[in-house]
């Protein structure tokens, strides 16, 4: 009896089992290389190619002597806070709140517009970025014929460029979470907040706000993540210089594996990345989980 | 620009087809394939003509093998770091493949590549090629790992219109770095919207900045990168921080490009195609490839280049012997070590290099032959009006030190240049800067105080 009842839970567990298996391959499983190969000195080329050693956590001491990793540290910080928390996040939130105020094709308009820039592939999105900071590009000209100087904007403000590119493209996301969990909050609560003489702002600061905690969570956990991993973005638009003024973290890491051809190197610094990434999950989920007060 | 981004975006969509038809089909049985990687661009297909035509001519003399052409789309080192991954792996490793001179030695530390010796005894083409670029496919242990294509040097480029508008008699002959200041300033009070004399320099343009600009200065002060005889790093010399000081005097007084102009990775492009057609540019340093830019068929087309262009040796700092520098790279065709079919690829390699198929190459892309009968063949002579001049500088031409070490140490040379460019640090403070990062990468006892 005992059996069967045990058989009957593993069996309950059948179904999300191919999903687990995936997970472990495609998930779990570049971790933990990752992780192995940062305890390495494995090269792209020359002697440490064929044989790598083990050096331990020789390539962990290095990064906290290396000039670049505090900055490029920092560079991350600022580029997942202002364009991601800060920037996508707000952004899609009053967009959101503003579509469901606005006729309805005006709504439609600025949907459309917004989540083309989402729709296109991060390498088109990019190159059309590049195109419109670069010197001679389309921001310029606009300001040029505005009478307005043509700063180099990759060059002068390469994080303000990167950052703005970002938000522009992401933007979509948030919006989309945003509209799904306003029509979810019950109108009868808002017009009785009305009734009690609640303006606009108070509405939405005390009463919808707190009702879609949840999706400000999940959005949030899924931008900061998204936004932690960019890398095509600000590769194809300042390939991280001007000397190492937009060099994130992922940029850091693949020009130490791929440019200098040392992996573990380059895998150590995917590695506080990964790390940074989870505890920003554990952050979230932890936000998710507290009881709706 | 939204005509580069365009060509840019092409280009990528281009190497998604090329890569998804990368991936590896099920080989008929009794049949053999021979997996080729190459670099292709937009304005260096020299290559891939060479290898169609070499396959074509490959099949029809081997019956039952199929050679599976794999061009890679992307800049140099896009291109190494695509090659080096693929290289990794026994199964993804092409049989026979194009790689630069400069990562030969460190290729052949990794295992990657075939020691050629036992097939080039038996290849009568081999005692053609000339004995300096022979050492280029050596490598420590001073087997052959890899056979020649073509090498390349370095010299100035001038615009013969822009530097008669401003006075300076031709054939322009600079014999010291002042002698370039003086007539970069003469153009430039004639003419302040021109360009006088650009260099690259920063880690934009990356190997362009130290193989176009910088080791032409190091080297003509009489110092250098890498003490050959010692196996060590040069650390603490006056001529890196005179180098370094002539960049500033350039940058500062405007003679070059602007600073954020020298940082864009494209600006190459703009050197070719738009600065020196449009008598924009008064000279730059550039290799002697620069005619396959702008003969027919080339990626700036540019009718009468060849009147408007001078060519002229780089000087040493104060006109000392030998009275000119140069540097030279060059690719070479190699073997994976993995190769299932050591005898075919080699074959390959061999037809693909072989006189007909050379002379199509060298002439094309404007490389300098490393054949001896490709170098006496009229066509090579007479392909541009240049190769004479730049053939000569062979003999001053200096290389890259080659070991595992030098990417990063070429980074931190371009880090310098980018420091002193955009005037973050004095010539001394980015000096000293690069001291410290060489010691840093290859240890204390690897360098020497020259």
């Amino acid at each position: 009896m005992l059996l069967s009842h045990r058989a009957r839970q593993l069996v309950r567990y059948l179904p999300v089992l191919p999903a687990v298996l995936l997970l472990l391959v495609f998930l779990a499983g570049p971790v933990l290389w990752a992780f192995q190969a940062s305890l390495t000195n494995a090269g792209l080329t020359g002697r440490s190619a064929r044989n790598p050693e083990w050096v331990g956590l020789e390539n962990y001491q290095r990064l906290l002597t290396d000039p670049v990793f505090p900055l490029s540290l920092g560079l991350t910080v600022l580029f997942v806070g202002g364009s991601a928390v800060l920037g996508q996040n707000l952004l899609g939130l009053a967009i959101a709140v503003l579509m469901r105020r606005a006729r309805p094709a005006v709504a439609s308009l600025v949907g459309t517009a917004v989540v083309a820039a989402w729709v296109l592939p991060e390498i088109v999105a990019a190159f059309a970025a590049y195109a419109y900071f670069s010197k001679d590009g389309t921001l310029n000209q606009l300001l040029g014929a505005l009478g307005f100087g043509r700063p180099e904007w990759l060059y002068a403000f390469p994080m303000v460029a990167v950052m703005l590119a970002n938000v522009w493209r992401g933007t979509a996301f948030s919006m989309l979470v945003y509209k799904a969990a306003l029509n979810d909050v019950p109108t009868e609560v808002t017009e009785a907040a009305q009734m009690d003489g609640a303006r606009g702002w108070q509405r939405l600061l005390f009463i919808t706000l707190p009702m879609i905690r949840g999706s400000i969570a999940t959005n949030l956990m899924l931008i900061t993540l998204q936004t932690l991993a960019v890398f095509t973005l600000v590769w194809v638009m300042t390939a991280g210089g001007p000397a190492n003024a937009s060099t994130t973290l992922p940029i850091l890491a693949y020009q130490e594996a791929f440019k200098f051809g040392d992996i573990g190197y380059g895998t150590a610094v995917a590695s506080v990345l990964i790390l940074i990434g989870a505890a920003f999950g554990v952050v979230y989920i932890r936000l998710l989980k507290e009881p709706r007060a | 620009m939204r005509h580069r981004a365009l060509k840019n975006m092409s280009l990528f969509a281009a190497a998604l087809v090329a890569l998804a038809a990368c991936s590896p089909g099920t080989p008929d049985e009794g049949s053999k394939t021979l997996k080729v990687a190459y670099q292709k661009t937009d304005s260096f297909t020299a290559l891939d003509t060479m290898f169609q035509s070499a396959k074509e001519e490959f099949e029809a003399a081997n019956q039952g093998v199929t050679v599976e052409l794999q061009p890679i789309h992307g800049n140099d080192d896009d291109y190494g770091t695509k090659l080096a991954l693929a290289l990794r792996s026994p199964s993804t490793a092409p049989d026979v493949f194009y790689e630069d001179t400069f990562k030969v030695r460190s290729d052949v530390d990794a295992g990657y590549l075939l020691k050629l010796d036992s097939h080039l005894e038996g290849w009568e083409d081999w005692d053609k090629y000339d004995d300096a670029a022979k050492a280029a496919g050596r490598a420590d242990d001073g087997g052959t790992y890899a056979v020649p294509l073509g090498t390349d040097t370095r010299a100035i480029w001038y615009n013969k219109k822009v530097l008669a508008a401003a006075g300076i008699s031709e054939p322009w002959q600079p014999r010291s770095w002042q002698d370039i200041l003086d007539a970069a300033r003469k153009i430039k009070a004639n003419d302040p919207s021109a360009i006088p004399f650009n260099m690259y320099a920063g880690k934009g343009t990356g190997e362009g900045t130290v193989m176009q600009g910088f080791y032409e200065l190091l080297y003509g002060t009489g110092s250098s990168l890498y003490d050959e005889e010692s196996k060590k790093w040069v650390v603490g010399s006056a001529g890196f921080k005179d180098s370094l000081g002539f960049l500033k005097t350039l940058y500062d007084e405007q003679l070059a490009v602007t600073p954020a102009e020298a940082l864009d990775a494209n600006v190459w492009k703009k050197v070719f195609g738009e600065w020196f057609p449009d008598g924009k540019l008064g000279a730059t340093v550039e290799g002697s490839y620069a005619p396959s830019f702008w003969q027919k068929g080339g990626s700036y087309e540019w009718p009468g280049y060849e009147q408007d262009m001078g060519v002229a040796p780089f000087p040493t700092q104060n006109g000392d012997a030998p009275g000119a520098v140069s540097m030279s790279g060059g690719w070479t065709l190699a073997v994976g070590a993995e190769t299932k079919e050591p005898d075919l690829a080699f074959k390959f390699l061999s037809t693909a290099l072989n006189q007909k198929n050379s002379l199509a190459f060298t002439v094309e892309s404007s490389q300098i032959a490393v054949r001896t009968d490709v170098a006496a063949d009229p066509g090579y002579q007479d392909a541009n009006p240049f190769v004479k001049d730049v053939s000569d500088l062979v003999k001053v031409t200096r290389y890259r030190p080659a070991t595992s070490d030098y990417p990063r140490i070429s980074a931190a040379v371009q880090e310098a240049t980018e420091a002193v460019i955009t005037g973050s640090r004095t010539p001394e403070q980015a000096a000293a800067d690069y001291d410290a990062a060489v010691t840093d990468i290859v240890g204390g006892d690897k360098t020497v105080r020259k």
